[in-house]
């Protein structure tokens, strides 16, 4: 069994008192729970944190914990011969067993470890993970593998951290944000409770070309000049491969172009929609004829395109 | 090394009894009610007996659970944060939408 530093997890010396342990874990919950950080490594941190506490704010784990001694965290460490009458039956081998399941087994007085007969109906561990998959991937469904390492009893009772391989399917429907959940695929129920459950946090990866909000993609459509002004049919890039888009004649910078049911598929009902935004762009470069034709359209338009503003201004003076 | 193939169902909006929620949710009867005394969530009609809630509630009783665990809280103090937690996650929401408007701006990242 590897050694954990617990004291040194929440920083406080061996000797300090209930109510130190208590306030130094508060302090490092703070910064670190899940539900509130934004440190992305926030969640792994909050769990070592939560683990030292687990086991230090309870007497009678926080004892069996300095029965241990002192040892290098990481290092292999034998437990106290009487441990295996505690935690399992006599047969039982601490080899590969983590030693926070090991004091997870003394909750309130009561051996986890203890079956048949009395033993409380318990509900499995719900477990959480987060996928990260493509645009392309939410708007056709996908499959994804996932390792997870389940809590579940050995023969001897001892509480050990089992591999489980899972290729989940992630039905169409998926947005940013959106939770998935997979029904007793989480930890083993004791004494006939229910299996716990998987939660699949699912989040997009940004894509070169959408942007996303809940349903429905937005795509930056730049049109030349002429385009804007002359109108016509362009083509465009969706999900489901490119098709053409009226634009009207005088067609504005922003103005938003919506094609019905081009965004993604929603669990229920009709999907989102594709939204183009108008951008006017100009070529980098201009040949001479092009920049006659300019030239000529400067000299012959009447149009002010600050007419209003220099019309707000005047008034305020 | 093999794997298991398994399907999920999307939190969305698909009413769960009341039995089942409390069952998934992993509190008690008497803490739901509190927690919606609080304000902190809401059975989809109030009035019907017996409640349903929708499926992503389950995530607010979930959320409520943790922090409560984690912080040894009151369940008011609970459905505070959780209320909280409500309104950063709409204003996140709405902030994203208008970056999602917004020519060339990438998206914040809510993961």
């Amino acid at each position: 069994m590897k050694y954990k530093d617990y004291y040194a997890v929440l920083d406080v010396p061996r000797d300090a008192t209930a109510a130190d342990i208590k306030k130094a874990y508060r302090k490092l919950a703070h910064k670190y729970h899940p539900d509130v950080s934004k440190d992305p490594e926030g969640e792994e941190k909050f769990k070592k944190v939560g683990e030292a506490y687990e086991t230090l704010k309870n007497p009678d784990k926080r004892a069996a914990y300095d029965r241990l001694g002192t040892h290098v965290p990481g290092d292999d460490f034998e437990p106290p011969p009487d441990w295996k009458g505690q935690f399992g039956d006599s047969h039982a081998s601490f080899e590969d067993v983590d030693l926070s399941d090991l004091f997870a087994s003394i909750a309130g007085g009561r051996r986890r470890s203890e079956r048949g007969r009395g033993v409380p109906r318990q509900s499995g561990e719900d477990y959480e993970s987060t996928v990260r998959i493509t645009l392309e991937q939410a708007f056709g469904g996908t499959e994804v593998e996932l390792n997870l390492s389940v809590l579940e009893s050995d023969e001897s009772g001892l509480l050990r951290r089992v591999p489980r391989a899972l290729k989940v399917r992630i039905p169409r429907g998926a947005t940013e944000g959106q939770r998935l959940r997979i029904a007793g695929k989480g930890g083993k129920g004791h004494g006939g409770g229910r299996d716990g459950d998987l939660y699949l946090d699912v989040h997009l990866e940004p894509h070169p070309l959408f942007r996303v909000d809940g349903h429905d993609l937005f795509l930056d459509l730049p049109l030349a000049p002429w385009e804007a002004v002359l109108g016509g049919s362009v083509e465009i890039p969706t999900l489901r491969g490119s098709v053409r888009l009226k634009v009207l004649p005088m067609t504005q910078a922003g103005q938003r172009l919506r094609l019905s049911g081009r965004g993604l598929p929603k669990p229920v009902g009709d999907p989102g929609d594709l939204i183009a935004i108008v951008q006017i762009v100009l070529p980098t470069e201009l040949t001479d004829g092009e920049r006659q034709l300019f030239t000529r359209l400067a000299e012959e338009s009447k149009f002010d395109p600050r007419a209003r503003i220099m019309s707000e201004v005047r008034d305020e003076l | 090394m093999s794997f298991e193939r398994v399907e999920g169902i999307w939190l969305t909006n698909d009413p769960i009894p009341l039995v089942e929620f409390l069952e998934l949710s992993g509190i008690s009867e008497t803490e739901l009610r509190e927690l919606i005394d609080y304000g902190a969530l809401l059975p989809i009609d109030p009035s019907a007996d017996p409640w349903q809630f929708h499926a992503a509630c389950l995530l607010t009783v979930r959320t409520a659970r943790r922090l409560r665990e984690s912080f040894d809280l009151e369940l008011d103090g609970v459905a505070v944060i959780i209320t909280l937690l409500d309104r950063i996650r709409d204003l996140e929401r709405q902030l994203n939408g208008l970056l999602a408007l917004s020519p060339g701006r990438s998206q914040i990242d809510a993961g």
